[in-house]
């Protein structure tokens, strides 16, 4: 297992240093392509997902991590900052509430904070690393999540272990294929939708995903076959030239190439239909964000808007302007990608 | 020529419409056409594709057709069966001609 940039005092920690490398690349301002097709600025729609990031540790250190989480980072979301993000819930319809991290069941109070968002009665969906699940301390972690009917978005970038253990470490994939056995066993992933066990596949390198549905074909027939595991979807999800996928990139030469790939494949109805226009997102610290990318390259809501979710007013996202960078070329290129996958 | 095949050369492609313009303009739309999804997915086509390419040896499809194949879906152990599948009907190609060799050689000998 590697360690996190922050962890390696590698220069890429220095958030300028990124920001530095994705304005030389050779494509065109984010900006200029959007207002090339009239949707300059990027503005809001209703809110739907509050997606709150409780923390920056995991306990895997993947290479195409765009938040550069590991066991080292220690930044973690306090109950108090939670009490302020179901104030807005309390506030504001938004019909689900987006769990993510680092691997959010490492914050001692993901659990408590569940509780509460489903008494609410709002969705909650858990971003799983799936070898959460088998780590000391959390083998009821599956009986809690399914007890409050929480959606399962699980990381699976591919259905071999070659592959999943190049992105995401040694033996991540068999320790993978166990946790998604459990959850079936659990009741997740069956057809009748009950117990939502949704994957996620990023690629495994410097390209595109394929399209969504093609590989969700290709994943069900593999992981029912080999491994005799089931799941409901499969979502596509490109990467995002941040942070220790932005190294690997630079390290493997292969940085102008994806930026220029992304840019090729500029897709208007996906950057129609971009996750940041519904989407609120919390950092660990209280910040507002208009996505987990954003949030990452500490790239707040635009001038004028709350900066803090203890700020937080409804009526100030309405049809508010969205912060845009070179990175968003992530979001919009072929199908579009978002966290609930394609756009498209 | 050293560097008679450069990458960022396949970027150029569409520049060979210069000077005929009508005819690329139906070459790419034919191509487009061919590579959509119909009967076959759009990833046994870049199969294929890639497979093809190294039967024609042209460094440009190969560089394509390798990253169509990933951004299909497809991993390395079936884009090497593919790259086999070339070989083979390249080898056997050949093979196959040494018939001809043993008819001729019947032909003239005692």
């Amino acid at each position: 297992m590697t360690e996190s940039l922050v962890q390696r005092r590698h220069a890429l920690s220095v958030l300028s240093q990124q920001l530095d490398v994705l304005a030389r690349s050779p494509v065109p301002s984010f900006a200029s392509t959007l207002r090339a097709i009239g949707l300059d600025p990027l503005t809001r729609t209703s809110p739907r997902v509050l997606q709150i990031n409780v923390g920056k540790m995991c306990n895997q250190v993947c290479r195409h991590c765009h938040v550069d989480a590991g066991p080292d980072r220690t930044e973690i979301m306090t109950r108090e900052t939670m009490t302020h993000c179901l104030a807005a819930l309390d506030a504001a319809p938004f019909e689900v509430v987006d769990l993510t991290g680092g691997a959010p069941e490492l914050n001692p109070d993901f659990r408590w904070l569940v509780e509460q968002v489903r008494a609410r009665g709002r969705a909650v969906i858990d971003r799983c690393n799936l070898t959460i699940l088998l780590v000391r301390g959390q083998h009821d972690l599956v009986d809690f999540l399914a007890g409050h009917q929480v959606e399962v978005v699980a990381s699976l970038p591919y259905f071999q272990a070659r592959q999943t253990d190049a992105q995401r470490g040694d033996g991540v994939f068999e320790k993978s294929i166990e946790g998604l056995r459990r959850l079936n066993a659990a009741g997740y992933g069956a057809a009748d939708g009950r117990l939502k066990l949704n994957l996620v596949y990023n690629p495994v390198g410097a390209f595109l995903p394929p399209r969504q549905e093609a590989i969700e074909r290709d994943f069900r027939r593999e992981l029912a076959q080999r491994h005799d595991v089931r799941f409901n979807h499969l979502f596509t999800i490109t990467n995002m030239p941040i942070n220790r996928y932005l190294e690997y990139l630079l390290e493997s030469g292969n940085f102008d190439e994806y930026m220029q790939r992304l840019q090729a494949a500029f897709n208007p109805a996906a950057a129609r239909g971009v996750m940041c226009r519904d989407t609120l997102s919390v950092g660990w610290d209280g910040t507002l964000h208009d996505c987990d990318f954003n949030q990452q390259m500490q790239l707040g809501l635009p001038a004028g808007l709350p900066r803090h979710i203890a700020d937080f007013r409804p009526e100030a996202l309405h049809q508010a302007p969205i912060a845009i960078g070179n990175h968003c070329y992530g979001c919009t290129a072929g199908a579009g990608s978002s966290c609930g996958g394609a756009v498209e | 020529m050293g560097d008679y095949y450069r990458s960022e050369d396949l970027g150029k492609f569409a520049e060979i419409g210069r000077d005929a313009p009508e005819l690329a303009e139906k070459f790419f739309g034919w191509y487009e056409s061919v590579f959509a999804e119909g009967a076959l997915s759009a990833r046994e086509k870049a199969l294929i594709a890639l497979a093809v390419a190294h039967s024609e040896q042209c460094p440009y499809c190969i560089d394509a057709y390798t990253r169509s194949c990933l951004e299909q879906g497809s991993n390395p152990a079936q884009m090497t069966e593919a790259v086999h599948v070339a070989a083979a009907i390249k080898g056997g190609a050949a093979l196959v001609h040494g018939v001809q060799m043993r008819n001729t050689t019947d032909k003239l000998s005692m």
